[in-house]
């Protein structure tokens, strides 16, 4: 076979194509209205994060935008090809890190990137060095002509986020990556996807639940039941809860939150407390006391965090699924309670 | 609903590069489909138990009863229905494989690369088919022991059928598991499908003087037109008295009709590129 290199990928569909455009995206299973018309755009070289709970439609969203789910509404376009009509196109710029595993147990480390490079059509006279980068990347260099069945759930992952740069993608999907990793590892995760970005204008798109996750995002979509509720930076979303979060934990939260709101404070009903997004919460701490009109055990003040931007715009908490990673004081706050 | 892959516009470089870039696919498929089976050792070694166990049980069983003719018994018979028995068998396992890959994953990362539903259903087929044609190969090992004599060019010739029969077969299962969510159901369908469809091909029992409601299903089987050519070059190579042949009869007649043996491979051809079409629909299918 006459070996050629790959030529760099065309150029987008037409001049000024956003990297990901969105608009009124919606996909329906049956009954379920999985993703309810969402519209966003992502430019290159962004990392542009979608938080949201179990459920809110994350990974849906992904499939759509990969090609691997067919909308029943809206439309989308990956470097302005649109998802339904110019499939291969579309496949051809992005790499897709999936939520669940989809390594071949019983293929090496080596050979599950090798298949990869094969089927993104990585010229032959790259592949080696591609995948001895990408193994050196995630530490697994001296892992590589080990049965992947041999490895740990997290030297797993991390392979599969080498695959997914193997090839330099336009566009990297990230499914929940850094489920299952080690506070270092997803450290190192972050190192490499944001050197991808930097060095090879990688624009990345990523859904988690993890608040810290999401800060490591230049946009943040908070997305809930279907809908994206709020989209800015990290900065600005905690900016429009107000500057202070002033959480109360009470006798008796329905009492409290009602009075409050009687006062004319902005709150929020948490699991199991009670929150004022207030201007200056040192100052106004006495007359919220005073407003809650029942006893309260502890009152905790501290500037918003994104988990106070979704709980504002949502009503309800992310609560951190599994554990690991560098854990907030806020956080710690809450598991304690639990 | 929409069929993925079509072809973009001609100005794309890639393009031009699609037929290498499938073949590159087809390739690594096809790799990795003998890699597993490689190191799935015990798959291999299972897999020659039923067969062996069939043709020793029933060989020599029948044998007694049915009695020799012209120095030609049961044995000699049924051998090369048994070594399709393990094609046939090894083909459908291996498409088997899909439903885990499902299961397990994999077919997601390979479903969402740019590469045609076509290459990998290709490259799936021929790895499996290449799978069944070594293990059917390898039962030839038996061959003196039962008293079939082995020339190169017959063994050419049973290689050659294998192949056809194994990529029909793989093809069949690549289709059946495109259509099958979950490893229970793939269990269903080879116990309503596969075994029937094996016992009712003149694999284990010669197709004339059978009662007439059994000639007709064996008759619409296509396995049996993949079947008995494989008979047919086997028996050919053998010297066999005039009465053994009448005894031992090869051929398919379809109403007084004999089926020439380039139709029964061409049946065979037609089978395998049905359900290769099928194959290749059902994978580009989205949800
Ligand atoms: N194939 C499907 N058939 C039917 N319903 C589905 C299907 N896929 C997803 N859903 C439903 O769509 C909704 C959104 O699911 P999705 O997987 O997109 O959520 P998510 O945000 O990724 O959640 P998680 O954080 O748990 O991964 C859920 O109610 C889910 O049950
Ligand atoms: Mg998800």
């Amino acid at each position: 076979m006459i070996e050629q290199e790959r030529s760099p990928l065309p150029p987008a569909a037409h001049e000024g194509a956003h990297a990901i455009e969105v608009d009124n995206l919606a996909k329906r299973y049956g009954e379920v209205e999985a993703v309810k018309g969402v519209s966003f755009t992502v430019e290159h070289g962004e990392v542009f994060a979608f938080l949201g709970p179990n459920g809110a439609g994350k990974t849906t969203t992904i499939r759509m935008l990969c090609t691997l789910t067919q909308p029943t509404g809206g439309r989308a376009s990956i470097d302005g090809y649109d998802v339904s009509t110019r499939a291969r196109d579309v496949r051809q710029r992005i790499g897709l890190v999936f939520q669940e595993q989809t390594l071949d147990q019983q293929l090496t480390a080596e050979e599950n990137l090798r298949f990869h490079a094969v089927l993104y059509g990585v010229p032959k006279s790259e592949v080696d060095a591609r995948i001895d980068r990408a193994l050196r990347m995630v530490q697994l260099i001296d892992r590589r002509s080990d049965l992947v069945s041999t490895f740990s759930g997290g030297m797993a992952r991390r392979l599969e986020i080498a695959r997914g740069m193997l090839h330099t993608p336009a566009v990297l999907f990230l499914d929940e990556p850094t489920i299952g990793l080690d506070p270092q590892t997803r450290a190192l995760m972050w190192e490499d996807v944001l050197r991808l970005r930097r060095e090879e204008g990688v624009t990345i798109f990523l859904t988690t639940h993890y608040m810290e996750e999401a800060e490591y995002a230049d946009r943040i979509a908070i997305i809930d039941q279907g809908k994206i509720v709020a989209l800015d930076t990290s900065g600005a979303l905690k900016r429009t809860i107000g500057a202070d979060t002033v959480e109360l934990a009470t006798g008796n939260d329905d009492l409290a939150a009602k009075n409050l709101e009687a006062a004319g404070f902005n709150i929020k009903r948490g699991d199991d407390e009670v929150v004022a997004f207030v201007e200056n919460g040192e100052a106004q701490v006495a007359s919220i006391i005073a407003a809650a009109g029942t006893p309260i055990r502890t009152v905790k003040v501290h500037r918003p965090t994104l988990e106070d931007v979704f709980l504002h715009y949502t009503g309800r908490q992310i609560r951190e699924g599994q554990g690991g990673g560098p854990t907030p004081p806020h956080f710690m706050h809450f598991a304690r309670r639990r | 609903m929409s069929v993925t892959s079509t072809t973009a516009a001609p100005t794309h470089p890639q393009h031009h590069l699609a037929a290498s870039s499938d073949l590159r696919t087809i390739g690594m498929v096809w790799r990795r489909e003998l890699i597993r089976f490689v190191r799935t050792r015990t798959r291999i070694l299972t897999s020659f138990v039923q067969p062996i166990l069939f043709l020793f049980v029933l060989g020599y069983g029948m044998s007694s009863l049915v009695g020799t003719t012209g120095g030609f018994d049961f044995k000699k018979f049924v051998f090369p229905g048994i070594v399709a028995m393990t094609v046939v068998t090894t083909a459908i396992f291996s498409a088997i494989s899909i439903v885990w890959d499902r299961e397990f994953g994999f077919l997601r990362e390979m479903l969402v690369a740019p590469v045609s539903r076509g290459a990998l259903v290709i490259g799936k087929t021929l790895g499996g088919a290449s799978v069944a044609t070594v293990q059917g190969t390898i039962m030839l090992a038996l061959a003196p022991l039962i008293g079939v004599h082995l020339t190169p060019l017959l063994v050419l010739e049973v290689i050659g059928l294998e192949m056809l029969m194994a990529s029909a077969l793989t093809a069949f299962g690549v289709f059946v598991a495109s259509r099958i969510q979950r490893m229970e159901g793939f269990q269903v369908v080879m116990q309503l499908v596969l075994f029937p469809m094996i016992f009712l091909s003149g694999a284990l029992f010669p197709l004339s003087g059978i009662p007439a409601w059994l000639a007709v299903i064996t008759r619409i089987n296509p396995l049996t037109y993949a079947v008995d050519p494989l008979r047919h070059v086997v028996f050919a190579a053998q010297n066999m008295p005039a009465a053994a042949v009448a005894r031992f009869e090869t051929g398919v007649t379809i109403f007084g009709y004999l089926v020439p043996l380039y139709l029964e491979i061409v049946i065979v051809l037609v089978f395998l590129v049905v359900f290769l079409s099928l194959a290749i629909v059902g994978f580009s299918k989205k949800d």
